[in-house]
């Protein structure tokens, strides 16, 4: 369960304040399939980055699984993420020096600290699930852009994150691969209960989500359930 | 850690031209240091050796104030026989001399018939002073040092040169004791003795008794004991065993005897401490080329990362592990450099010494460095080394891990 309650955000551009989120509310629901929407500069990866406590609103408080994420200082806020977000970001964002399964290791490892065997079983089990156990050694440069997205997916998934953030996951893939990836993250989104929230363009995942969320200069215009 | 550790050092392979540029920069100004400071040791304990060893001793005792006036070789300055006894008391009792020497120095005129220079004469006990000094017969030519006979004298080289005079030659010393009275002695040439360093030496030798003879002395006198000491490292501690004498009063509540260190006496020491003063700019050169070259690295290194910082912080890697991995990559620099520029020093110092590195100091030619180098040295070098690393790492770390994971991941 995620809520939002009057949240404003406000940049300070030098002299000029910046209103970017303006008393906005909004409450997602455990495994909902999500999009945010809306042209640029509408604040949709503002919100994203104050869901996905990233970032903190000027004003208003956010919940996510029943924790006031306003109240957390930063070293609490990246241990609430690693152990309950997951994201996907565009252009992949792994890491480059890291193997294929090194990357999805990586919060394993350095995040959540689990013991190797429970380690290897899960990023066995997700490589299967995105397809690429047999790329498991190579390394982020000798993949496709539709592998590399595959990969950040099992790493956004690997801790078992109860929400899922993606920002733009489709902007740099071709239509083929969207539709591939799209479908992945529907599959898992059914399989474990996974809340999915995306903040996009792509019109492949407007029509492939259950609710559709517009945003225009920061305020929900539109907020519509859609039968997938 | 371990994680960290591989993380960090792949990191740095990932410009591995950059790491091994800037660990090469540590190795080599390790490998400075370390030389530097072997052969400069060598150096050091072979001069010290050549001071203490063939001339001053390593402790000296004199009566109170003779040193202030030894360049005029003061006849009023030296030991009586009581002041003699009470010293002679306490080093046959003190466990860390290992023998000691009486001189009785004195301004004498030297004259071989023809013309007359100035010398300036030590009475010596030939057997205690070859014990004292065992270098002090290398310095001796055209005879044994150890077996100086009564009515013979070692003339200084440049005397001898100067004088046109050879061993067997006769020779007359003309001196002028405390009460006025000149007296002169005819003495035969045994040798000549060559000078610590440098042109300009003008000390000769003759046997103790004959001093007394040629100054017409009724009791024993002394002007200086030199001392050696089993171990040279127990020099402080010898000297705080010879506090008694120093503390030692006479009648009119002054200090009787004044006792000093081949430290305080040779110039040479000098020189010590600026091959000492050298050693500590070498090392702030050493440390300034790895804060620099560190520092450079790493402020690159996050520069060219941010969006990658981004990425793990928001998945959710604390500021603490960041930090830590940004340290282990400066400190892998640092143990790298370290490494390397210990082995290779090593190895140059086993070439340098299989080869053989000649040297002229003075006079003094084909002196022969045999370089060592030490643990500790290596050691505070390395701890230097890594520390600095370290310390270079830290305001990138932080930089690193204070970043705002929104701001990093906007970054292209």
């Amino acid at each position: 369960m995620l809520k939002n309650e009057h949240v404003t955000k406000v940049y300070k551009m030098g002299e000029v304040d910046l209103t970017v989120i303006k008393d906005l509310s909004l409450s997602i629901d455990d495994g909902e399939f999500v999009a945010i929407v809306g042209p640029s500069g509408s604040g949709k990866s503002t919100v994203l980055n104050i869901l996905g406590c990233l970032d903190k609103p000027t004003e208003g408080k956010v919940t996510v699984e029943d924790v006031d994420v306003t109240q957390l200082n930063r070293t609490e806020l990246a241990h609430f993420r690693g152990e309950h977000i997951g994201f996907i970001f565009q252009s992949f964002n792994l890491i480059p020096v890291l193997s294929v399964y090194e990357n999805i290791e990586y919060p394993l490892i350095m995040i959540q600290n689990l013991p190797e065997a429970e380690r290897h079983e899960r990023i066995m089990q997700l490589l299967e699930d995105v397809d690429m156990l047999d790329q498991k050694d190579k390394f982020p440069d000798q993949l496709s852009g539709g592998q590399r997205q595959r990969v950040a997916i099992a790493r956004a998934l690997v801790t078992k994150p109860k929400i899922v953030f993606a920002d733009e996951p489709t902007a740099n893939l071709d239509t083929k691969t969207s539709q591939q990836i799209i479908e992945l993250m529907r599959s898992i989104q059914q399989e474990f209960n996974t809340t999915f929230i995306f903040a996009t363009h792509d019109e492949k995942i407007v029509t492939a989500v259950d609710r559709i969320i517009t945003l225009v200069d920061g305020v929900i215009t539109d907020d519509k359930r859609v039968a997938s | 850690m371990k994680n960290i550790v591989k993380i960090s050092f792949r990191n740095l392979m990932r410009s591995g031209r950059r790491t091994i540029l800037t660990a090469s920069l540590i190795t080599i100004g390790v490998m400075f240091v370390l030389i530097y400071s072997a052969l400069a040791g060598s150096f050091k304990a072979y001069m010290v050796g050549q001071v203490t060893d063939s001339m001053l001793g390593h402790i000296q005792i004199h009566r109170k104030g003779y040193i202030a006036s030894v360049d005029n070789l003061p006849l009023d300055k030296n030991l009586n026989q009581k002041q003699i006894a009470k010293v002679t008391e306490l080093l046959d009792k003190n466990p860390y001399i290992e023998s000691y020497t009486f001189r009785l120095k004195l301004g004498a005129m030297f004259s071989n018939y023809v013309a007359s220079t100035s010398l300036r004469l030590n009475g010596i006990d030939p057997e205690k002073e070859a014990m004292t000094l065992p270098l002090f017969a290398s310095r001796v030519q055209g005879s044994d040092a150890g077996m100086l006979q009564e009515g013979h004298i070692l003339v200084p080289e440049l005397v001898a040169k100067g004088m046109k005079v050879a061993k067997g030659d006769t020779i007359v010393l003309v001196a002028t004791n405390l009460k006025g009275s000149v007296n002169g002695l005819n003495f035969k040439v045994a040798g000549t003795v060559e000078p610590i360093s440098g042109p300009g030496g003008r000390d000769g030798y003759i046997h103790i008794k004959d001093v007394q003879k040629l100054l017409r002395l009724k009791q024993a006198e002394v002007s200086e004991i030199a001392i050696r000491l089993k171990n040279v490292d127990d020099l402080e501690k010898a000297m705080k065993s010879l506090k008694p004498l120093q503390m030692m009063k006479n009648q009119k509540d002054k200090p009787v005897f004044e006792i000093h260190t081949w430290k305080k006496l040779s110039p040479f020491y000098n020189i010590v401490k600026m091959l000492d003063l050298m050693d500590i700019s070498i090392k702030i050169i050493l440390i300034s080329i790895v804060l620099i070259s560190v520092l450079n690295v790493m402020v690159m290194s996050v520069y060219e990362r941010i969006k990658e910082i981004g990425t793990i912080a928001a998945m959710g890697t604390s500021p603490a592990t960041i930090t830590k991995l940004f340290l282990t990559e400066g400190l892998m620099l640092g143990i790298f450099g370290t490494l390397l520029g210990s082995l290779l020093s090593y190895l140059i110092v086993i070439v340098i010494n299989s080869v053989g590195i000649a040297f002229s100091f003075g006079r003094q030619d084909d002196l022969v460095l045999n370089p060592v180098l030490h643990l500790n040295e290596m050691l505070i070098v390395s701890a230097i080394v890594i520390l600095i690393s370290l310390i270079a790492s830290i305001s990138p770390a932080i930089k690193a891990a204070n970043l705002d994971p929104v701001d990093a991941l906007r970054q292209n």
